[in-house]
């Protein structure tokens, strides 16, 4: 199961593009309750965007950014049969990917 | 014996004038042998009067129905409903056989498909009230299997599977006239809700009835009508599905109240009244609250 969850809107001029990423996005501030031990940083570093192969966005994520985040963006001037591309990376190095045609995602 | 006092600053003219828009929008003091289905009607109009732009149905959103900028947000966040995962958990589980080789559906009606709008239900051989939650436990232990612990976790994720599947239709809550123990159960959950408790001396009623719509500080206090039809809920405050009870639990310690055992009597009863007072209102749950 993809951890990427995305509804697109495509109209005559803008499409509207919105995420949903599970990951836990822990700041590596918290400690566990019982043990006292802080419970490791494990966050998303960089969530990169592609239209037809083209970056779109980049966006650098920190420990600032909540459990399992959303994200949304408007593009100007997509056409349904353009291909979107969604990836993340984070700091442990674990990455996921999610891609489809504007009109199907 | 249910008296309104206004405590704190407010003044005896403040005190009559809550008391005359309450007599005014219908809220009087039920009449001495009023029945259930009078108690659900009369609750209904004093709604109407507060909410007149309300339809009946609009009152399973609880205060997103009533204030605009936090329906906004929560419409964002129900574009990628966060109970999801726990759904598809509930549905795994509801689905896995115990060791003994039977399952949950060997339990209920129609094999526990589309049916958690029809409870708490009154159980005339035990005696008393059974929630979805206490049927599930006890289908458990007819099967050799412990008891899952209440409130959260793999009870709430069967439950959001239960209650997803009967989405849409109608709270049907029986108090059958042949076992007057049952109305009775009724009339005790009724006398819990109107009851003041804890520290703060309040009552459900004095925050669901009376303030409903008002602020308590920051928060908008929900209505009583529809608040049984929305469960188990997805609480931003708990980041995880939690039962009706749970939230019992909660408002009880909110007002510094000792919570009642989950599937005491007493929050059976009161469980059996609430969500008698929403017969008729589509069942909802899971869903997303703050």
């Amino acid at each position: 199961m993809s951890t990427i969850l995305v509804k697109t809107n495509v109209g005559p001029e803008t499409t509207k593009v919105r995420m949903l990423i599970r990951h836990p996005m822990e700041t590596g501030l918290r400690k566990n309750k019982k043990t006292g031990k802080p419970i490791p940083a494990h966050f998303i570093k960089t969530v990169t965007c592609d239209l037809n192969g083209k970056t779109i966005l980049t966006a650098d994520w920190s420990i600032a950014i909540s459990k399992n985040p959303y994200m949304s963006f408007v593009i100007k001037g997509a056409k349904p049969s353009d291909v979107l591309k969604i990836s993340w990376v984070d700091n442990k190095g674990e990455h996921d990917t999610r891609q489809g045609k504007l009109s199907e995602l | 014996m249910r008296q309104t006092n206004i405590k704190g600053s407010r003044g005896f003219a403040a005190t009559l004038a809550v008391l005359a828009a309450g007599v005014a929008a219908g809220f009087a003091p039920y009449p001495a042998h009023a029945g259930p289905e009078q108690d659900r009607i009369h609750l209904i109009g004093f709604y109407e009067a507060r909410f007149p732009k309300l339809k009946l149905d609009d009152y399973v959103n609880g205060v997103y129905a009533i204030n605009p900028q936090m329906r906004a947000e929560w419409e964002q966040i129900m574009v990628f409903p966060p109970y999801l995962p726990a759904l598809d958990t509930g549905k795994k589980l509801f689905h896995t056989k115990f060791k003994n080789g039977r399952s949950y559906a060997d339990c209920f009606p129609h094999r526990g498909i589309g049916i958690a709008n029809t409870y708490p239900r009154w159980d005339a051989k035990r005696g008393e009230v059974v929630t979805l939650a206490l049927a599930l436990n006890l289908c458990r232990e007819a099967n050799g299997e412990k008891p899952l612990p209440y409130g959260k976790g793999k009870i709430a994720d069967i439950l959001a599977y239960m209650a997803e599947t009967a989405k849409g239709k109608k709270i049907h809550v029986v108090i059958p006239a042949n076992d007057p123990r049952a109305l009775e159960a009724y009339e005790r959950g009724k006398e819990f809700y109107y009851a003041r408790r804890g520290q703060l001396n309040f009552s459900c009623a004095s925050c669901h009835i009376q303030n409903a719509g008002r602020l308590i500080r920051a928060n908008t206090l929900s209505p009583m009508l529809g608040q049984a039809t929305h469960w188990p809920t997805y609480r931003l405050k708990w980041g995880a599905l939690g039962t009706l009870q749970r939230r019992f639990r909660g408002c009880n310690k909110q007002v510094r109240a000792k919570p009642f055992p989950f599937q005491s009597r007493e929050y059976r009863d009161l469980e059996y009244f609430l969500t008698y007072m929403s017969n008729g209102l589509p069942e909802v749950g899971p869903t997303v609250r703050q």
